[in-house]
């Protein structure tokens, strides 16, 4: 008589944190308030490189409020606390010690240097005017291959290197395909270029925040951090503080993109000082020092070689990295690029590969995970480089990826990284991009733009990606040297009236587990979607977990959050069972019920909650509770994919760049909520165009970081972006439950090589090649107008252009 | 980003204001809407003794008809000059340069006179202004004076303003009739003009009789494409004579060097927008 319910999974629904969220009115870290609650501002050196001779803060004590002020000595008199770095990528890699307050010397502009503690927010500030400090300037390291130089003065002198490590991976060593000097020299052609990954900054919308109550013995530190769970136990390992003793909480976080994948200087700063104090602290950063504190992203010179024959297979592919860590490892550091190793051979059939990576310190802000972490970067130059071969072989784009990639039918398959990708579709994506791009159309409006010499010159770029995400199976981790598991908790709580509380180890910074999580629960308990409740964040109530980063919420935490519930239904069918007087195998559970298999006796599960709460008649040993935990351990990656087409405008009288269409097909597997696809879609594409054409933290010849407002670091708004046409493929994927895979960093990853290839492609026939990101009016103008293609950064010389051919390696034509 | 402390106070009059600055001496700043001065407060890169706050002053707020010209109050928000039918009907040029500023939260609290006074050269209502032949009227502690929009622009975010004077309203001769284009060029939607060229024209048949050019952040200060002008007026308005003519627009120019565009670059964009911008300005 009733009909099944409509699934909860694949609804459109409106997130239902969504209204807190965005009106503010909810618990964000500044919005805390504690009794007896002091604040304290940090000093933070205005110079990249310099020995401390001196700290006077005698001064900044006599204002008005000020309670207290501490150097990195006070805090730390032995020089002992460093900030954690979790993947040492090499067994020989040079970690400096990165103390909370600066000890003996400052290693770039931004770093703290000393902490006034105040009873308001101003007085604090006011009184850092008044701290002296003398520095006495040591050389400014800047710039990858200055850094790597003969002689270059150093920013750690104790390590007499500015190199951290060294990391390769080699295909004949590793048995997963051939030699690639030695497929290189026997190709008809190799395409060589260097491409620079500008640094970026991750640019969250909610400043990072610490309040630390001290006044219980377990210590409470509420924190704006994507990794509550990972905090806690690296405050109590770095600060030694017994970890039973430490509760985090992350409350409602605005946005993270990996900036907030951190155990931060300024955390472990708070917990000492209140600890000193023996009162609650609090810090907030302003936007100026989010930009020169808070980790960046990207910042990596790549050299890469792709060698192929006339008709268009691949036969090999080499990559040299240089990646810039700044001045110190944050917890992923070296391991960023390293990820990358996995993707550069993204989606395609290559019988030979070599990658290597140096990290390299300089005196600037540390890089750390930004949304994709290393698979951006590494999709970018696989994808730029792909066109370049197309034009050096005259073939068409389209056409020589898919000679070059995997076929539906080849799946599973292992790649030259040693990867083994479960499933994918890049035909069919594909088709459908095409379809909707009117490829061909475009295709033909271009040449007559050419033709005519027309002012505006169309370019079409092309970018098939994949991504590995659902990090990460704990023993491939463990093979790569990283300090932790990958797997996720979840935990199911039945209450006596029926409703439902999830906790999840997945802690949300605005990725809408709350609305996902509670449609999956719904499906799998048969409950309502407005009766289940999503806890997370704060480690009491959520005790285990591993976060939020590497889209792995979905495919790891989300798969936990299914165990745990079939743990539920197994528990409660016993008790059903019991309550109808059945047997557990004649029970069928069907939306929420119970069911007597041929007869219409049932009893649902909220009923069976009630029973087992009240306890008063359950079968013998059965434990009075419905309560279930779950711990996934994904056994591979997951593996989205996509097809993405940007068609760009290029001004040739002005090198204004304006994006006429973009068209994304991703396949990311089953879909949870398609309004919450369609929003991490749409912001990824946003991130991702901003790195090809607008977004550059930039810095002078001093070390100071000069795009340090919004106001120079150009974060583009709806006015600047086309409407994006986004659709999707479905192949689900064999590794999880769900079939899902991931969307978290899709857009990001995919639309930056697609932008800049259609700006390439628009203005090739002037002799450009290249143009470096990003894609500024001025640098598409000189490209244009004046050859210069720069890639390697202000001065410089000038990179990828010419020479495609290398005929060095005996292949040149 | 928390301002050093100050005084803080709000005259509701001219007269109190101009006491007021001149009882604070040389460390006041005015407030005029704020899109500027309070950036500049919580990055403490500027820390004055005392704040004086034009907001309630109602006389400084909006436009009115005095015969030959409109009269702007120094007061009267972006928002508003963007709709008020004088501005439109009379110095059309403004209204459409007014249209670009900012975004529209900034342009409902920033006011035209503040954006004067502030006198960045990257602001877009400079230009307009001494292309118009604005006067500005101002009060110090001496009364009222009125200086040109030529005298006024002094340098980088420097007028002839004294510590104790008040911008009260700029007159507008009337352009009635002109048509007007601003020319704007940036990186992102928001952000200020790299250049941009302020045009407006008065057409008789297809011949201009009248043309008033504009450029933004070419200089120091607002510079006034005279060269181009001239080689327009009297001319028929045809493409080769706009390109020709806006070949003279980096004439005169010394705009600075940031990462967005060096001098070569912006002399450039300076000639191509000029001539989209005429272009733009006699479409109407």
């Amino acid at each position: 008589m009733t009909a099944m319910a409509e699934p909860e999974v694949g609804r459109a629904r409106v997130r239902k944190e969504d209204e807190r969220l965005i009106t503010g009115r909810t618990r964000w870290t500044d919005n805390i308030a504690l009794p007896g609650m002091v604040h304290m501002a940090l000093l933070r050196s205005p110079t990249a490189h310099a020995r401390i001779t001196a700290i006077d803060t005698s001064a900044a004590k006599e204002m008005s409020g000020v309670i207290a002020v501490y150097t990195g000595d006070d805090l730390d008199p032995g020089g002992e606390v460093g900030m954690p770095n979790a993947w040492p990528i090499t067994p020989d890699q040079k970690t400096p010690r990165r103390p909370m307050l600066a000890q003996g010397t400052v290693n770039f502009a931004g770093e703290a240097v000393a902490a006034v503690i105040a009873r308001s927010a101003a007085e604090a500030e006011d009184a850092l005017a008044e701290i002296d400090v003398d520095y006495e300037d040591l050389p400014v390291v800047l710039g990858l291959d200055n850094a790597v130089a003969d002689g270059a003065p150093l920013v750690h002198e104790d390590m007499g290197t500015n190199k951290s490590a060294e990391w390769i991976f080699d295909s004949a060593a590793a048995g997963s395909g051939g030699d690639v000097q030695q497929a290189m020299s026997s190709s008809d052609v190799v395409v060589t270029r260097r491409f620079r990954q500008q640094r970026l900054v991750p640019a969250f919308m909610e400043p990072r925040s610490v309040v630390v109550d001290p006044t219980a013995p377990q210590l409470t530190m509420w924190s704006a951090t994507q990794v509550p769970h990972i905090l806690k136990t690296m405050v109590a390992m770095t600060l030694g503080l017994p970890e039973h003793q430490v509760r985090v909480i992350a409350p409602d976080v605005g946005g993270g993109f990996g900036g907030k994948l951190a155990v931060t200087p300024e955390e472990c700063a708070a917990v000492v000082v209140a600890q000193k104090l023996g009162k609650p602290v609090k810090w907030t950063e302003s936007r100026s020092e989010t930009m020169v504190s808070a980790h960046h992203g990207r910042d990596q010179m790549q050299d890469i070689s792709i060698s192929a024959s006339r008709d268009g297979t691949i036969t090999g592919l080499k990559v040299d990295l240089l990646a810039d860590m700044g001045a110190y490892l944050g917890i992923v550091g070296g391991g960023v690029p390293v990820l990358g190793a996995f993707m550069f051979n993204a989606i395609y059939k290559i019988p030979a590969y070599r990658f290597s990576c140096t990290t390299v310190f300089t005196n600037t802000t540390l890089t750390d995970a930004y949304r994709g972490a290393g698979r951006p970067e590494a999709t970018f130059a696989i994808e730029r480089i792909m066109d370049e071969l197309a034009a050096e072989l005259g073939m068409d784009p389209m056409q020589l990826r898919e000679k070059n990639w995997i076929k539906h039918d080849e799946f599973p398959y292992t790649t030259v990284s040693t990867l083994t990708y479960d499933s994918g579709n890049y035909e069919a994506a594909t088709a459908k991009a095409m379809q909707l791009f009117d490829y061909d159309g475009l295709r033909r409006e271009q040449a007559e733009r050419r033709a005519r010499g027309d002012r505006v010159q169309l370019g079409i770029g092309i970018s098939t990606f994949t991504e590995m995400c659902g990090l990460a199976p704990s023993r491939v981790l463990g093979s790569l040297d990283y300090g932790a598991g990958g797997w996720e908790h979840a935990a199911i709580r039945m209450l006596p009236t029926g409703k439902v509380e999830v906790v999840t180890g997945a802690s949300p910074h605005g990725q809408g587990h709350e609305t996902a999580w509670s449609q999956i629960v719904a499906d799998q308990l048969g409950v309502g979607f407005d009766d289940i409740e999503i806890l997370h964040g704060d480690t009491q109530s959520s005790h285990k977990g591993l976060d939020t980063y590497g889209s792995r919420s979905l495919a790891v935490g989300g798969i936990a959050v299914v165990k745990a519930a079939e743990k539920v239904i197994a528990k409660a069918r016993k008790v059903a069972a019991h309550l109808m007087e059945a047997s557990e195998d004649d029970l069928e559970f069907a939306d929420g019920k119970f069911t007597v298999r041929g007869t219409d006796t049932s009893t649902a599960i909220q009923d069976v909650a009630l029973a087992v709460f009240a306890a008063h008649d359950l079968p013998e040993g059965v434990e009075p509770t419905l309560d279930s935990e779950a711990v996934y351990d994904p056994e591979n990656f997951s593996f989205p994919h996509g097809t993405h087409l940007c068609a760009a405008e290029v001004d040739t009288d002005t090198g204004q760049v304006r994006l006429r269409s973009y068209v994304s097909v991703d396949d990311i597997g089953k879909v949870i909520n398609p309004l919450i696809v369609e929003g991490q879609m749409h912001g990824g594409l946003a991130q991702g165009i901003a790195q090809a054409l607008y977004e550059e933290a930039v810095y002078d010849e001093f070390g100071t970081l000069t795009s340090g407002t919004f106001a120079d670091y150009l974060v583009p708004s709806a006015m600047d972006l086309p409407s994006f046409t986004t659709d999707r493929t479905e192949t689900a994927a064999t590794s999880n439950p769900l079939g899902v895979k991931g969307v978290g960093e899709a857009g990001t990853i995919a639309s930056t090589p697609a932008v800049v290839n259609a700006v390439v492609d628009a203005v090739r026939h002037h002799g450009v090649d290249d143009i470096e990101m990003p894609l500024s009016p001025m640098r598409v103008w000189r490209a244009v107008h004046k050859g210069d293609t720069a890639a390697g950064g202000p001065g410089a010389e000038a990179g990828g252009g010419l020479g495609s051919i290398d005929s060095a390696h005996g292949g040149a034509q | 980003m928390i301002p050093a402390p100050f005084d803080y106070v709000a005259p509701s009059t001219v007269d109190e204001a101009v006491r007021a600055l001149a009882d604070a001496g040389e460390d006041a700043k005015v407030l005029a809407g704020g899109q500027s001065l309070l950036p500049v407060l919580r990055m403490r890169l500027a820390a004055p003794t005392t704040v004086v706050d034009l907001g309630k002053i109602g006389e400084l707020k909006g436009v009115r008809d005095e015969g030959d010209a409109v009269v702007i109050g120094a007061m009267t928000t972006h928002y508003d000059v963007q709709r008020d039918p004088l501005v439109h009907d009379h110095a059309l040029l403004l209204a459409r340069a007014t249209d670009t500023v900012a975004d529209p939260q900034v342009r409902h609290r920033g006011t035209f006179g503040g954006s004067l006074a502030h006198a960045d050269p990257a602001g877009d209502l400079l230009a307009p202004a001494l292309a118009l032949d604005a006067e500005m009227v101002i009060q110090g502690t001496g009364g009222r004076r009125t200086v040109s929009a030529a005298e006024f622009f002094q340098d980088f975010f420097t007028t002839s303003l004294a510590p104790e004077d008040i911008l009260v309203e700029a007159r507008v001769p009337k352009h009635t009739g002109w048509t007007a284009h601003y020319e704007k060029f940036n990186r992102v939607a928001q952000a200020w003009s790299m250049v941009a060229v302020a045009a407006t024209v008065r057409a008789e048949g297809g011949t201009i009789a009248e043309a008033r050019i504009g450029l933004t952040n070419m200089a120091s200060i607002p510079v006034r494409a005279t060269a181009v002008e001239q080689a327009l007026v009297g001319r028929s308005a045809d493409a080769e004579t706009i390109r020709a003519a806006a070949e003279h627009a980096a004439e005169g120019t010394s705009p600075t060097v940031d990462g967005n565009a060096d001098v070569e670059y912006r002399q450039h964009l300076a000639k191509v927008l000029t001539g989209r911008a005429v272009e733009a300005a006699m479409a109407g």
